[in-house]
């Protein structure tokens, strides 16, 4: 299951998550890394509290819990306002509690936080894991995993980027578009691990 | 506060028409020059992740035009009265309860479409483009000035996927729009001239070159360049 979201499901190459910080701070491998971790963490914290959500609040039936007369309440329209709210009241959190505790990582870490809280990748991850009834366990391991995905990913374009400095590019192409192209021939580096079955 | 808004008021000229020169503008930047896709690099997320048929494609469109536009004009409603601290919840607030609705109406008319789209129509909410839109514009500006500007924007995105889209389709699968073009053509020059479809085009990796190539043939045309 790790595995699998790490390199099957991974979320750049299979479902373009997270696309927009990708290509906007793969330019230094330093800060990708930085962005990578504060992803892996945010979504292993995200994606089991708003299963908690999903499962205890918002499904068919969830509400059983306080009452047997709420079975047969269903607030799942509720879900996106809910996981993007929690989203980003635990990314608030986190920024809070890592300033406190952990100063030099707040210094690496601090500036990609707010940028986190509006990253497809994270609600995305919340959204699959609800989409896909996965348990709690499930869902803590696919959060980490495919947050892993995404560092792995960022920081080989990243690597890929610093070396292409170097070479002659087309003007047009500069940028967006030869980045576009590298992480479609990057995908299919990733394509081949398609066909393995866990 | 209230002598400001009255010398703002005096200050508008009355005589700017309904569709005045800057206000196209508004329209018409976002199409090429200032494409939200291809020159400011927001939105790719979900730019990519539906383009494999047209159909979808134009539905999402439609629910990103809708988004942007209504958002932007209740945000630029409400500048006045959002504290800068809290505004991105209250962005993230109107943008999610705006995106339940396109999804709770597709879920009722369309159903077939719903599944297919699945988390992506979700993923609007954390569309760079309409969280840009009303970081940028919507919170300075009038809600009609605001509307046009969401409008450009929308289309601009718009285009961009489509274009996408017609060539995956094209090329992925044989069709537009579900129309098998390509079984047409062979039925007209026979069997000898038989066209196959391309398996890579269907996967993400056609998105991403496709995309790629659209990127350098319009800024070779405008003449845009990176550093």
């Amino acid at each position: 299951m790790g595995i699998r979201s790490i390199f099957i499901d991974n979320m750049i190459f299979a479902y373009f998550l997270g696309m927009c910080s990708f290509l906007a701070v793969s330019k230094k491998v330093t800060t990708a890394i930085g962005l990578g971790a504060a992803v892996i963490f945010v979504l292993s914290i995200t994606t089991p509290v708003n299963w908690l959500l999903n499962e205890f609040v918002l499904k068919e039936g969830g509400l059983t819990w306080i009452s047997a007369s709420f079975t047969t309440i269903d607030l799942s329209f509720l879900r996106f306002i809910m996981f993007i709210a929690i989203i980003a009241g635990i990314v608030q959190l986190v920024e809070m509690v890592v300033e406190k505790f952990a100063p030099a990582l707040y210094g690496q870490l601090g500036i990609f936080l707010p940028l986190i809280a509006v990253n497809c990748a994270i609600l995305g991850g919340s959204l699959f894991m609800a989409q896909r009834d996965y348990t709690l366990a499930e869902s803590a391991v696919y959060g980490f995993g495919s947050g892993t995905g995404f560092l792995l990913a960022i920081v080989a374009l990243a690597a890929i980027r610093e070396k292409l400095k170097y070479s002659h590019v087309p003007n047009g192409l500069k940028g967006l578009g030869i980045t576009m192209l590298l992480t479609g021939l990057m995908g299919i580096a990733f394509m081949s691990f398609m066909g393995i079955d866990l | 506060m209230s002598a400001e808004t009255i010398e703002k008021v005096i200050d508008v000229k009355p005589a700017e028409g309904l569709i005045s020169k800057r206000r196209r503008k508004l329209v018409t930047d976002p199409l090429i020059d200032e494409n939200p896709i291809t020159i400011q690099v927001l939105g790719i997320c979900s730019a990519l992740a539906v383009t494999t048929q047209m159909k979808p494609t134009l539905v999402m469109s439609i629910s990103v035009i809708f988004v942007i536009v209504l958002s932007n004009v209740v945000i630029s409603l409400m500048r006045n009265t959002i504290p800068s601290r809290v505004r991105i919840i209250v962005q993230l607030a109107v943008v999610a309860t705006l995106v339940t609705l396109v999804s709770e109406l597709l879920k009722a008319f369309s159903y077939d479409m719903y599944k297919e789209l699945s988390v992506f129509i979700g993923l609007i909410i954390t569309n760079c483009i309409v969280m840009g839109r009303l970081e940028a514009f919507a919170m300075g500006n009038k809600p009609y000035d605001s509307m046009l500007d969401g409008l450009g924007s929308a289309l601009g995105y718009s285009w961009i996927i489509l274009t996408v889209a017609f060539f995956r389709e094209l090329f992925g699968s044989g069709a537009v729009f579900g129309i098998p073009v390509y079984s047409y053509v062979s039925g007209i020059f026979g069997d000898d001239f038989k066209l196959a479809n391309n398996g890579l085009m269907v996967t993400p990796v056609g998105a991403f070159i496709i995309l790629g190539l659209i990127v350098w043939v319009q800024r070779s045309k405008t003449g845009y360049v990176e550093h």
